[in-house]
Parts: structure tokens; C-alpha cells; sequence
């Protein structure tokens, strides 16, 4: 069984310094309450891994805004001035992934797989002082799997057990990121019982999942 | 951009889809290309955020925050449509799912090369998608102006800005010409309307080789 917390008790969890991966893009699907509470608590020096910075009042821009964030492994960052200034002005370390080879990244940790071969990022930046492997007659490169401490994520619904839906395109990140905390902490819009979802519409095991919080935007 | 130059090359970028095509567009100016598809055509618009058979904006009133396009913005779901996760989403890109794409572009070269994503020291928006579309869409395809806001050409002999991928652009469409990238250079195929071939060469710094008929678009 999954433990039903507050949103304020998920932040308590999170200590400063920790590796957070937060499912959403550009805030669709964002674990907004959560997100509120670490602000809240002043949950500082986080590393966050997210596919985009999102917006300075929504998603993990409001982390930024608030100066919470002190590195991230990110695919985008150009809807939020606030991570921009803050990284030119040195305060934020940024580690700028693709999209598709940061997913890939953390659903290698999630699957115990120590990285991946991708071809995204041949022959450019991103390719510099990393390992190209020849495999099958091709060049990829080697990207290491990105470890979290903590998924926060966003769901539809749950079951008691953890087994999760979502809602159209804020599926996004989030059963990826779910895969690959240590700690699963998951927000969702309704929690049922055991046995009301049926086992072909869970897009995201409970196995994965650890914390429920009910989300305030209901 | 003017709204007719951009109609314009949004028409052109759609003469490039094919019936039965899985299609993804960038935001702005590519997206030009969906107001100008052909009666008889259907294409299957994919958004990298996790869906394929993205529709048209919502009636106001509609919208709807869980279903959303690559830009943040409101869309709507076709009759045929799927959702899927950002790996599965990107599974589909970079593993050759996708027929076209098309992308704009800060610079393009001889070779094939774009830049798109960041010029060091002013704007560092990342990279996005931007990098797995273009290294496994089937067919990549830049459209964008062809002179930058000081009339610099944008199509240059060896692109200056970080890369978004080494040699897979294959179709250069802009308000002035259309472009083809082979691994010989490049080939002038169209010129728009009201200008002369030696007006498009003279704006284009990369080499540009004209063969006897060049059309009209």
C-alpha cells in the first residue's frame, strides 16, 4: 500500500541538496501543490532534472523564481527569463540535455541500465567529452543514466496501491520520471480503491509509486 | 514576417506532405503549413509533448489545460489520435517514426548543417526537441526568412552558431527560394515570385548551383 500525505508533509520530506525529477511540460502536468509547498518551505539547493524550466509563476519556474534550484539537467529554458538571468549570472548551474536523450536518461536509472546510446548530438556541443561507441556498423554516444533522490510527479488518478492515469498530453514526463525516484511522491486529482481502475487503462504501475498527495487544484 | 510571406511559405511547406505522412511541425512559422494542406491529403500531426492526431486550436470556452501542443498552447484532439509519454514520444522521433519535420533555423549550411538552438552569449533557450527531430525525422525541412533582420543571408557556406545536427537538413524553404541539400551542395529548385535568380543569388552566401529551368512558387 501507497501512504496518503499533504502536500506540506511531501516538501518536509525533501531535504535541501536533494535530486529532484518533476514531471510536466512547460507546467501542463505539473505537480503544482507540491511544487507550492517546497516554496513554502524554502527547499533550497535542489537539483532538478525537468524537461523544461516552464513559466516564472508556473511549474518548477516558481523552484527558479524563488531561487531554489542550484544545478539542473533540462532540455529547454527559453519560456523563463528568470533561469536565464540566473544562469548568466552564475547562481545556476545548467546542464542542457535533448529532450529525448534526457527521457531516455532517467528511464535508463529507473530500469537499472547504466546509460544509453543515442545518436542525438553527433557533431555537435553535446557530443564533447563524452564517449562515442561504434555499434552496429553506426556512432552513438554514451549518455550515463541520471540518478534522482526524489520523483514528484502528476497523475490523474490512483489507486490505493499506486496505479496510476493520466489525462491527455500531461501524461508527458511523468510515468518516466515516476520510474526513476528513489522516492515516488505523486499527485493526483482523485484517489479510488483498489480494484476501480482497470488494470488496462494504469499507464503507471503503483510499483513505482511510494507517496500520494491529493492535489489543491481539485 | 509579413502575414503574405508567411502564407506563402506555409503553402509551400505543405506541397512537401503526402497523403499518409506522420508530420512534425516547430512552432511558429512552420506551423503556417497546416492552413495550406490540399483537399485529399490527410497527415497525422505528432506534438513531441506525448501525442499523435493534434488538431486545430479550440473554440474559446473549450480549452482544455490537460491537452496541449510542444508550445504550451491550447489544441484539440482528431478522431484517430493517441497519447503517449515523452519517451515513447521521442522513441517515435529519433527512431525514424516520423516522415517530415519541419524546423526554422538561425543559420543553414552547404552541408546540410543547422543551427537553431542557441547564439552563445545572447539567447540559450536549449535545445528541446529540437536535436532528436533533426537527427531522426525522415526528411528534415528548414523554413524560414531567408536574410536575418540585417539582411544577412542565413544560408551560409559553413553555419557560425552551435549545431543542432551536422548535415541533415534536405529542403530549404524560405520567403525567397526553394533550396535542396544534396551531399554535392546545394541546388537553387524555385525562386518566389517577383524576383530574379540573381537576386537570390546575391542574398544567399553559401554556393548555390542554378540549374537551366527554375521555377516559380
Amino acid at each position: 500500500m501507497v501512504k496518503q500525505i499533504s502536500a506540506t508533509e511531501a516538501a518536509a520530506m525533501i531535504k535541501p541538496g536533494s535530486r529532484v525529477a518533476i514531471g510536466g511540460f512547460l507546467a501542463a502536468g505539473a505537480p503544482e501543490s507540491i511544487i507550492d509547498a517546497l516554496v513554502e518551505r524554502k527547499v533550497d539547493k535542489l537539483h532538478m532534472i525537468v524537461i523544461a524550466s516552464d513559466w516564472e509563476n508556473r511549474g518548477v519556474g516558481k523552484l527558479v523564481v524563488n531561487h531554489l534550484v542550484k544545478s539542473a539537467q533540462v532540455s529547454h529554458l527559453g519560456t523563463n527569463k528568470a533561469i536565464q538571468a540566473q544562469m548568466n549570472a552564475g547562481e545556476i548551474d545548467i546542464e542542457l540535455v535533448p529532450q529525448g536523450t534526457l527521457m531516455e536518461r532517467v528511464r535508463a536509472f529507473g530500469a537499472g541500465l547504466g546509460g544509453v546510446l543515442t545518436p542525438t548530438g553527433l557533431g555537435t556541443v553535446v557530443e564533447e567529452g563524452k564517449q562515442i561507441i561504434h555499434c552496429n556498423g553506426k556512432d552513438y554516444i554514451l549518455e550515463p543514466a541520471i540518478e534522482s533522490d526524489f520523483a514528484i510527479v502528476r497523475a490523474h488518478k490512483a489507486d490505493k496501491l499506486g496505479n496510476l492515469t493520466f489525462s491527455k498530453t500531461s501524461r508527458n514526463s511523468n510515468p518516466i520520471m515516476a520510474m526513476a525516484g528513489k522516492i515516488t511522491i505523486v499527485e493526483v486529482d482523485e484517489i479510488v480503491e483498489i480494484g476501480e481502475i482497470d488494470p488496462e487503462a494504469v499507464t503507471c504501475p503503483g510499483v513505482f509509486v511510494d507517496y500520494l498527495v491529493l492535489s489543491k487544484e481539485v | 514576417m509579413a502575414n503574405d510571406k508567411r502564407a506563402m511559405i506555409g503553402a509551400r511547406i505543405a506541397k512537401e506532405l503526402k497523403d499518409g505522412d506522420y508530420v512534425n511541425l516547430g512552432i511558429g512559422l512552420p506551423t503556417e503549413a497546416v492552413n495550406h494542406i490540399p483537399a485529399g491529403v490527410h497527415v497525422v500531426f505528432q506534438s513531441e509533448n506525448g501525442m499523435l492526431g493534434a488538431g486545430p486550436n479550440p473554440e474559446e470556452g473549450k480549452e482544455d489545460k490537460d491537452l496541449v501542443n510542444a508550445g504550451g498552447g491550447y489544441i484539440t484532439a482528431l478522431p484517430g489520435a493517441s497519447y503517449f509519454d515523452s519517451a515513447t514520444s521521442f522513441a517515435i522521433i529519433r527512431g525514424g517514426h516520423i516522415d517530415i519535420t519541419v524546423l526554422g533555423a538561425l543559420q543553414v549550411d552547404q552541408e546540410g548543417n543547422l543551427a537553431n538552438w542557441m547564439i552563445p552569449g545572447k539567447m540559450v533557450p536549449g535545445m528541446g526537441g529540437a536535436m532528436d527531430l533533426v537527427t531522426g525525422a525522415k526528411k528534415v525541412i528548414v523554413a524560414m526568412e531567408h536574410v536575418d533582420k540585417n539582411g544577412n543571408s542565413k544560408i551560409l557556406k559553413k553555419c557560425s552558431l552551435p549545431l543542432t545536427a551536422k548535415a541533415k537538413v534536405s529542403l530549404i524553404i524560405t520567403d525567397m527560394a526553394v533550396i535542396e541539400v544534396k551531399k554535392e551542395g546545394l541546388t537553387l529548385l524555385e525562386i518566389a515570385e517577383g524576383l530574379s535568380v540573381e537576386e537570390v543569388v546575391k542574398a544567399t552566401e553559401a554556393e548555390l548551383t542554378v540549374p537551366c529551368v527554375v521555377n516559380r512558387f
